[in-house]
């Protein structure tokens, strides 16, 4: 009995449909990471000239490829952080009221409403910040240089067109909106109601429960959020190409006319026009902003994922 | 009938003071009116020529944000103000994030409807235009051309990781996927743009090289991984019942992916195809960089510049003529087509989701 | 069509973990056997690997064999999805294909395996099971309606037929009327009834009274306390388990003093 019997009707390889069904899933999966390593691999061999290219090859007066890529990725850095200043108090705001303060019924129309923002293309923003956004605050600028040309963020001589790195920033900080609102909304709705309730019932107003639960439990997720919305903002494009005027410099008066740039616009205004090993150059700040982004969305996405683990929130 | 009326106290031990129900509104309307008021006498004496209405609503809510602090202060206490004033704050927050959309949206559509209106605008290309006229006939063709090849590379490749990850994946090179998908979703636009020159540059060893079929690539860059993350979404809601269901019944894994599985999340994962179609239509750095511009047709994507809407729509702006409005003009009307298309995508996606979800009974 | 099923020595795994130890029995055909025992004794876990379906648990794996009508479910060279037309399956909660119809949930095995099938034939076989199912005259003037527009107790009769319709030999039933109230559980409990004489249930139940209606023979399994394997304790006529059982744990359990 023990031993196996025949099996004529019971026998069957494994199915050719399902080898090669799983077989196309894991080549495609496996894909994902060769384009991801074909992109750092062919920058990086694109731009290695760059790195020992004259002082002739450069735009502007720089002596080797570092003091070029420095005043940009100031530019990327400062203008990226700008923009979070202003954007992550507005979004926690923001994810606040859809979550916590809006009626219920309204609070997923109101999500859709911000999302809609990031579907609005950059080069739309960059039209609207030069036609609309610049010439709207240049009057404030003014009276801001006035009053407060004495603190050094401040100080003169104010831009007469309103294109200015804290333009760009608003910008910026409009465009990185809707990502860091749609993460720290998602975090605050999965505060555990118990904690809610049991803040609620010792009394506390809704704030004050906002403040005991919500955002201690949400700290990690708005964290990794800003995180998120700074890789975005470092590599935005177009926005900066189009509001600024760029002069290449470690600056960090937000109001005058002299305002530094960042690597992303940078290589969008000369590419065009790059021959020889200019466009290795510009190939290579391009690899140096990969490597940015890439280190604070990984950064962002360890968090997250840490979160995940520990959070309890299931 | 007449009852004894038992002694009431005259204080409800609960209540304490409270602002009237509907002050908040009323402060803030009042909190407006005054500062319309302030902006009105500035525009009457002179210093402005225009009524600053943006102005107006972003001081007024500042406003009533302090004015609702101190009002609930004095009546109700500290800690019902700190509760007001954060409602306060929290709410203007939302209302100042729909200024830049309002305004975005409406300035689009008074500047580029004459344009966008204007009969040549979708029958003919740019060449040979120096004036006003001419149309955007050329970059439209090139959009569709370039995102449409970017969708037929991402949507096999996105949607079979996705599949790999929901329904084979696991150990170490799921994880990887998943953490690099994740990563990848935060590649700069312009750097999607310089990898696929890079790429084509050393291929054809052309130092120059500009064509569509490069945009496309660098648009599947920016697009795979969103793609991946939203089929995932959707994968994981069909319930494992249903994979179960069709394994009792002795059908093969890969028959269940594609008859039950697939079917399950169908209309999820086409909304998020065409939102992730959306999100790249409107990229413009990286079709600057390898697909370049051109004021003229080109119906192949594997030769010469290819124009696109939103390449379109900068170079109009940063390259202006002698008749600056023409050119100002077309850039807007660009960016009104640009942003339509993008509207309707989502208004679609959104109405797929509503309307072909199977119920899954939760 | 019924058939015999014999378990051999049949230890079940998961990774490491021995979840089921030392299953021995002989299911005879056209019977219906109750698998009873408190939750997490293993029964569940002891009934899917019936059907190979624990398989479909990342890291379940089974030493022993399975034998139905002589033929080894775990010799060299088996394929799963054939012995799962052979041995179907009831689940706990009812699960109609949402995407398909009534018919085509009734077609789904035949559907989902490419196989080819006249317009006739099929609504034959629609018929055919359904009756089976006892739903037929329920549902015979809505069957392109979708399957979730069904109550739970119709529900979970669908996708009985829908497991008839693959003409298996043997059909599982994991707990199949948790998720129902007592008019539907009766109209299946009478169902089985009329099912047995045509095939082989076995039927896993937490319902003892449900097990004493509708059972021949009882598996009663237990657990000798967290993280040790479940095992079968007693295996015998239904009547002798509910009413003289031979062990201490099993007359405690069917007579409520604990579980």
């Amino acid at each position: 009995m023990t031993t196996i019997v025949a099996r004529d009707t019971i026998r069957a390889p494994q199915r050719a449909g399902d080898r090669i069904f799983s077989t196309a899933t894991v080549v495609a999966g496996s894909l994902i990471l060769a384009v991801l390593a074909a992109v750092a691999a062919f920058l990086l061999v694109q731009s290695l000239p760059a790195f020992v290219a004259t002082p002739a090859d450069f735009k502007g007066d720089a002596a080797n490829f570092w003091a070029y890529v420095w005043p940009l990725a100031f530019g990327t850095l400062w203008s990226a952080l700008l923009a979070l200043l202003i954007a992550i108090p507005l979004a926690i705001g923001i994810a606040l009221f859809i979550s916590h303060y809006a009626p219920r019924k309204l609070a997923q129309g109101l999500g859709y409403i911000i999302d809609l923002l990031a579907a609005v293309p950059s080069v739309v923003f960059g039209l609207w910040g030069i036609g609309v956004l610049a010439p709207l605050l240049q009057p404030f600028y003014t009276s801001l240089v006035e009053w407060f040309g004495w603190i050094p963020l401040f100080a003169g001589p104010v831009s007469g067109t309103g294109r200015t790195i804290l333009t760009v920033s608003i910008v910026l900080a409009v465009m990185v909106l809707p990502i860091i609102t749609a993460i720290c909304r998602e975090i605050f709705l999965q505060t555990p109601v118990l904690y809610e309730e049991a803040s609620l019932a010792l009394g506390a107003t809704r704030w004050e429960m906002i403040a005991m639960a919500v955002l201690p439990f949400g700290r990690s997720g708005i964290i990794s959020a800003s995180m998120l919305g700074l890789g975005r903002a470092l590599g935005e494009t177009m926005a900066v190409a189009m509001v600024l005027s760029p002069s290449p410099q470690v600056i960090f008066a937000l109001l005058t006319s002299q305002n530094p740039t960042t690597i992303a616009a940078n290589i969008a205004l000369n590419f065009p026009e790059a021959h020889g090993t200019g466009v290795n150059i510009l190939l290579a700040t391009g690899l140096v902003l990969f490597v940015i982004t890439l280190a604070v969305n990984m950064v962002a996405r360890v968090i997250i994922n840490r979160r995940k683990a520990f959070s309890g929130a299931n | 009938m007449s009852t004894t009326t038992v002694a009431v106290p005259l204080t409800n031990s609960l209540t304490a003071g409270k602002l009237p129900r509907h002050s908040g509104p009323v402060v803030l309307l009042v909190s407006w009116l005054v500062t319309a008021a302030v902006f009105l006498i500035v525009q009457l004496s002179g210093a402005s020529t225009s009524f600053n209405v943006a102005g107006t609503l972003f001081f007024g809510t500042v406003l009533y944000c302090i004015a609702i602090y101190l009002l609930s202060f004095f009546v109700e206490g500290v800690r019902k103000a700190k509760d007001r004033l954060v409602t306060a704050l929290v709410t203007a927050a939302f209302v100042i994030a729909l200024l830049p959309l309002i305004s975005l949206v409406a300035t689009t559509v008074i500047s580029g409807l004459p344009a966008f209106l204007t009969p040549t605008f979708f029958t003919s290309s740019q060449r040979n235009v120096v004036g006003p006229g001419g149309g955007a006939l050329h970059a439209v063709i090139g959009t569709l051309l370039i995102t449409g090849l970017a969708t037929l590379i991402s949507v096999p490749i996105g949607l079979l990781s996705a599949i790999y990850l929901t329904e084979y994946g696991r150990g170490r090179l799921a994880r990887a996927i998943t953490f690099f998908v994740d990563v990848m979703t935060g590649i700069p636009s312009i750097v999607a743009g310089l990898f696929a020159f890079a790429l084509f540059s050393l291929l054809f060893n052309d130092p120059g090289i500009r064509f569509g079929f490069g945009g496309a690539i660098a648009l599947s860059v920016l697009m795979i991984p969103v793609v991946v993350r939203s089929s995932e979404e959707m994968l994981k809601l069909v319930p494992n019942e249903l994979r179960e269901a069709a394994y009792a019944l002795g059908v093969p894994k890969w028959l269940t992916i594609l008859k039950v599985v697939l079917p399950t999340s169908l209309a999820g994962i086409v909304t998020g195809i065409m939102i992730s179609i959306s999100r790249v239509i409107g990229e413009t750095a990286p079709l600057l960089i390898i697909s370049g511009f051109t004021a003229s047709m080109n119906y192949d994507l594997f030769n010469e510049r290819m124009m696109t809407l939103p390449v379109f729509v900068y170079t109009q702006y940063a390259n202006q003529g002698t008749d600056t409005q023409a050119y100002l003009d077309r850039a807007w009307a660009g960016a009104l087509t640009l942003i339509l298309i993008v509207m309707v995508l989502n208004a679609l996606a959104r109405l797929i989701a509503k309307l072909f979800s199977p119920k899954l009974g939760r | 069509m019924s058939k015999r099923i014999e378990v051999n020595d049949l230890n079940v795994y998961y990774s490491k973990f021995l979840a089921v130890e030392g299953v021995s029995l002989t299911i005879e055909p056209r019977t219906v056997t109750a698998l009873i025992g408190p939750s997490g004794c293993g029964k569940s876990t002891f009934l899917r690997t019936l059907n190979r379906m624990h398989e479909v648990i990342p890291g379940a794996y089974v030493k022993g064999e399975v034998l139905i009508d002589g033929n080894n479910l775990y010799g060299p060279g088996v394929d799963p999805v054939l012995v799962r037309r052979q041995v179907g399956m009831v689940f706990q909660r009812p699960n109609p294909f949402p995407t398909m119809s009534i018919g085509d949930n009734v077609l789904a095995g035949v559907k989902l395996n490419n196989r080819r099938m006249a317009k006739s034939d099929a609504d034959d076989l629609i018929e055919k099971s359904l009756r089976g199912a006892n739903l037929w005259n329920e549902v015979k003037d809505r069957l392109d309606k979708p399957g979730s527009s069904l109550s739970g107790g119709q529900q979970q009769r669908l996708c009985i037929a829908r497991a008839i319709a693959v003409q298996p030999d043997v059909i599982l039933m994991d707990e199949p009327c948790s998720a129902l109230d007592p008019i539907s559980t009766l109209a299946i409990e009478d169902l089985i009834e009329e099912m047995k004489a045509d095939y082989t249930i076995v039927i896993v139940t937490h319902n003892m009274q449900q097990a004493s209606r509708v059972s021949d023979r009882t598996g009663f399994f237990n657990i000798a306390g967290t993280g040790k394997p479940g095992r079968l304790i007693e295996y015998s006529d239904t009547t002798t388990i509910f009413s003289n059982p031979s062990i201490q744990a099993t007359e405690d359990y069917v007579s409520g003093r604990f579980g």
